[in-house]
């Protein structure tokens, strides 16, 4: 079980609580994460990757164990706490524009 | 009776006004997506309880916003309120704005001018302004950034391109104004389905004869002094056109700087900006029973986005422009500094016609009169950038 947990404009677009519980099947990567995550809430689609690039948006950094994962590449495997589910893979608002 | 519903998108939510047709008392339900950016909401004219919201955010993208009870209650389109989520793939595409260069059916996405005059990419930003069609609740004409417009046929669940525009040639003269490369203005005629017109900052007015299958820019009689050939094709910053339904083909826009009107369905321009205080500005409207009556709130200048002299003045023309005449009966008249974004004025079609407008401020502003007096119907919302207007059986 993979933990998610998003900012709060989109656990309001999501109608979901601080943090998301998900099923990943194959490798835990920022991609296969995402793909759960938009798969089970399809309203999150374009809000978190832009919907043709599936570029990260600029605005929003990808944080685990106190690690800014933002530039790893999609494909890369998330850390082995994240993909056993004792931490959480964090999508937060960059704090620009506050 | 008559009643009034004002749809107002502002820099933190949404706001739904109604009152009777007096126009004196208002219900104010908000704020709608508390947080966001609400570009612009528009009923449509086929069904007045369908509402279509542009959701918006620097973070987290584009989001399209349904309400089929008139505000009540509202949805992303292809996802109904209360389903639960479903296994298999995503199906939600109401936020997908994807430029057509197919080679079947679209163009080449070419770059644009930035603001230091080097080209840049097309991209994808967000929904500028929603335009319901006239007979159709479930067809919708998105106007976005970077400049192109978009149709969706199915209630805003899916968007297609209008790839004409876009694909008109012109793109690498097209660029930014301050606000960015937006398609603001989608102008439907009510007499002639294959006739609209958009108009882009800062690229200028287009118009289609072929229900936006193919586009021709029509900015002859504009000139502007920010780009090399003032009287270029492409290249002016077009800030908004209005065009009264009883008389189409007449169009009033405001530029940049200077208030223009063309009489051929703006194949030529001339200017009518006369004794304003200043023709800088956003808002134009045109009365909702006399097609020669208008409306501008002039603003100081391009570098002073404030109204002018500290009054806020709406200025009303009863002949076709050139004579305007200063509306300020409720208005604050000093120590106003507040600007009337493009999408922030609209009229009712009450008699006599009501006249709306909404400030960076925060107020909302209503005249049942015309434009004699006014009076604020809420003053401290979040700033507002759209206004439009509903006219209830």
């Amino acid at each position: 079980m993979i933990r998610v947990t998003i900012p709060q404009h989109l656990r309001t677009l999501a109608h979901v609580g601080y943090e998301v519980e998900l099923d990943v099947e194959g490798p835990v990567t920022q991609r296969s994460v995402l793909d759960a995550l938009e798969a089970r809430y399809p309203m999150l689609r374009g809000t978190i990757r832009d919907q043709v690039t599936q570029q990260r948006r600029p605005f929003l950094r990808f944080f685990a164990c106190e690690e800014d994962l933002s530039h790893e590449p999609s494909d890369a495997p998330l850390p082995d706490a994240v993909a056993s589910g004792k931490e959480p893979f964090i999508v937060i608002g960059a704090i620009a524009g506050g | 009776m008559s009643k009034v519903r004002v749809s107002v998108g502002t820099r933190k939510g949404a706001f739904i006004l109604t009152s009777d047709g007096k126009r004196e008392k208002w219900d104010v339900s908000g704020p709608h997506f508390a947080g966001w950016e609400m570009y612009h909401l528009k009923g449509s004219p086929a069904d007045p309880n369908r509402i279509y919201a542009s959701q918006t955010s620097g973070w987290f993208g584009q989001i399209i916003q349904r309400s089929d009870d008139g505000g009540k209650t509202w949805h992303q389109p292809g996802t109904p309120p209360g389903e639960p989520p479903a296994p298999g793939p995503p199906k939600v595409a109401s936020n997908q704005f994807a430029y057509d260069a197919s080679a079947e059916t679209g163009k080449p996405l070419t770059t644009h001018q930035w603001y230091d005059g080097t080209q840049r990419p097309w991209e994808f930003k967000r929904v500028w302004h929603l335009e319901p069609s006239l007979k159709d609740p479930d067809t919708v004409y998105a106007g976005v950034e970077d400049a192109a417009i978009f149709r969706s046929t199915d209630g805003g669940e899916n968007w297609k391109e209008l790839p004409g525009l876009r694909g008109h040639g012109t793109g690498p003269k097209w660029q930014p104004g301050a606000g960015g490369m937006c398609l603001h203005t989608i102008i439907l005629d009510p007499s002639n389905p294959q006739r609209m017109w958009i108009a882009i900052s800062a690229a200028g007015a287009f118009r289609s004869d072929d229900a936006g299958k193919s586009w021709k820019p029509i900015n002859r009689g504009l000139r502007s002094q920010y780009i090399p050939d003032q009287d270029a094709e492409v290249g002016h910053c077009v800030h908004h056109i209005a065009m009264s339904p009883l008389r189409p083909g007449v169009l009033f826009m405001q530029k940049h700087w200077d208030v223009m009107r063309s009489d051929d369905a703006g194949d030529n321009w001339k200017e009518i900006s006369g004794n304003l205080p200043t023709d800088f500005g956003f808002a134009i409207d045109v009365h909702a029973h006399e097609p020669e009556t208008i409306y501008v709130v002039p603003i100081k200048s391009d570098s002073e986005h404030y109204v002018h002299e500290g009054k806020l003045r709406v200025f009303r023309s009863r002949s076709g422009g050139n004579e305007w005449e200063a509306l300020t009966k409720g208005l604050p008249q000093k120590d106003c500094y507040v600007n009337v974004l493009r999408d922030a004025m609209a009229v009712d079609t009450l008699d006599k016609c009501g006249i709306y407008f909404g400030t960076s401020g925060g107020q909302v502003y209503a005249s049942a009169d015309a434009g004699d007096s006014w009076n604020p119907i809420v003053r401290d919302l979040p700033a507002v950038l759209s206004v439009e207007v509903q006219t209830l059986a």
